[in-house]
């Protein structure tokens, strides 16, 4: 029963995307825009579409092992 | 410096010098501006980026074009592009966070100078991976309101008296427990097989919500930190899991390969903690270069001084 979309693989869900380049990513200050107060705005304002991006909801579990 | 006010650097990624795709392989790439894309090199590094107009990519404007979900969309495929274009090269990525811009070269060469230590390691660490995500989903009645399961509690007009009532409102209660637990744990035993074949593992917060679309709760939201030579072993492991699950009432998502986003900013698996750059608002640029990086759990929040001269 593979075959019926038990696993989608390499569908790029804009939701996965972004999850990895709003909360992923190495993060450097650049020079002028989106300094702390800024990315957070963003994230506030987004968190409702992807609450994925938001920290503070926590993973269902504590990471193995950590 | 700042003399040309016209344009900015959009920065997408950092690699390797030496790896660093020539500028053969970024003929036909465009970015976020459907601009050229070309390297920065400086201390063995390069930067990726792409000369964008001050206009659509200064601070305000790109703070209101990342709100419109549109705009916000067209950027994060248009980095996601690039990102794959440099990794197909074969060269060993720092995908950067979304919308990180900069003046000019100086400042882009400043920023590989006071992040090199920091950068290098990540490269060293990360060379040879690549990421893959998998998602668990609860189909089954628990990931519905509990009002699905059998006669269902919200259906009191099928009982014939009080007690009744109660009494399948505790039975559906107690079956949609149970289900929801069962489905925990096949997550749960899914993450630890799946982290046995990782070199490292990280947990996003279940997706919910307009974006994610009605593909029952999410209970595992995952990226793995997988060796190439790896890939088959995961992928396959996976697709056994998909296989065998569905009587634990869960359905699986891979997505993949990625560029190590999930990992690139974090200095080891499971890493989480407070931000160094959250105390000190002003003084940590200097105490910042050198440490293990740890601005992955807290999304984004260099310190105000970061990168600064």
């Amino acid at each position: 029963m593979t075959g019926d979309g038990l696993i989608a693989q390499r569908r790029l869900s804009l939701v996965d995307l972004l999850d990895r380049l709003l909360a992923g990513g190495v993060v450097v200050a650049g020079d002028l825009t989106l300094r702390i107060a800024d990315v957070d705005l963003v994230r506030i304002d987004l968190h409702a579409l992807i609450s994925s991006i938001d920290d503070r909801v926590p993973a269902p579990w504590e990471e193995a092992g950590a | 410096m700042n003399a040309n006010h016209e344009e900015l650097l959009y920065a997408y990624a950092v690699t390797r010098d030496a790896g660093a795709p020539g500028a053969d392989d970024l003929e036909t790439l465009t970015g976020v501006a459907g601009e050229p894309v070309r390297a920065v090199r400086h201390l063995g590094l390069a930067t990726l980026v792409g000369p964008v107009p001050a206009a659509g990519f200064g601070e305000a404007a790109l703070h209101a074009s990342l709100e419109d979900i549109a705009c916000l969309e067209k950027a994060a495929r248009a980095h996601q592009r690039v990102i794959d274009a440099v990794t197909a090269t074969g060269a060993c990525v720092l995908p950067m966070r979304l919308a990180t811009v900069y003046h000019d070269e100086a400042g882009v060469r400043r920023m590989l100078a006071n992040r090199h230590a920091q950068l290098g390691a990540a490269l060293d660490r990360l060379d040879g991976c690549v990421e893959w995500g998998v998602k668990v989903h609860a189909s089954g009645s628990a990931a519905q309101a509990p009002a699905a399961t059998g006669a269902g509690p919200r259906a009191p007009r099928a009982a014939v008296s009080g007690r009744d009532y109660l009494r399948r409102r505790a039975a559906a209660r107690h079956a949609h427990e149970e289900e929801a637990r069962r489905e925990d744990e096949a997550a749960r035993g899914i993450h630890a097989v799946l982290t046995a074949l990782a070199e490292q593992t990280r947990l996003y917060p279940p997706q919910h919500g307009p974006l994610a679309g009605p593909s029952g709760r999410n209970i595992l939201n995952a990226a793995y930190l997988v060796r190439r030579e790896g890939g088959d072993r995961f992928t396959s492991a996976v697709a056994g899991f998909a296989d065998l699950v569905p009587e634990d009432g869960v359905r699986l998502e891979l997505t993949g390969p990625w560029a190590p986003y999930s990992f690139a900013g974090q200095a080891t698996s499971g890493q989480t903690g407070t931000d160094q750059a959250t105390s000190g608002q002003t003084a940590t640029g200097q105490t910042a270069t050198g440490q293990p990086t740890r601005a992955q759990p807290t999304l984004g929040r260099p310190a105000p001084g970061e990168d600064v001269p």
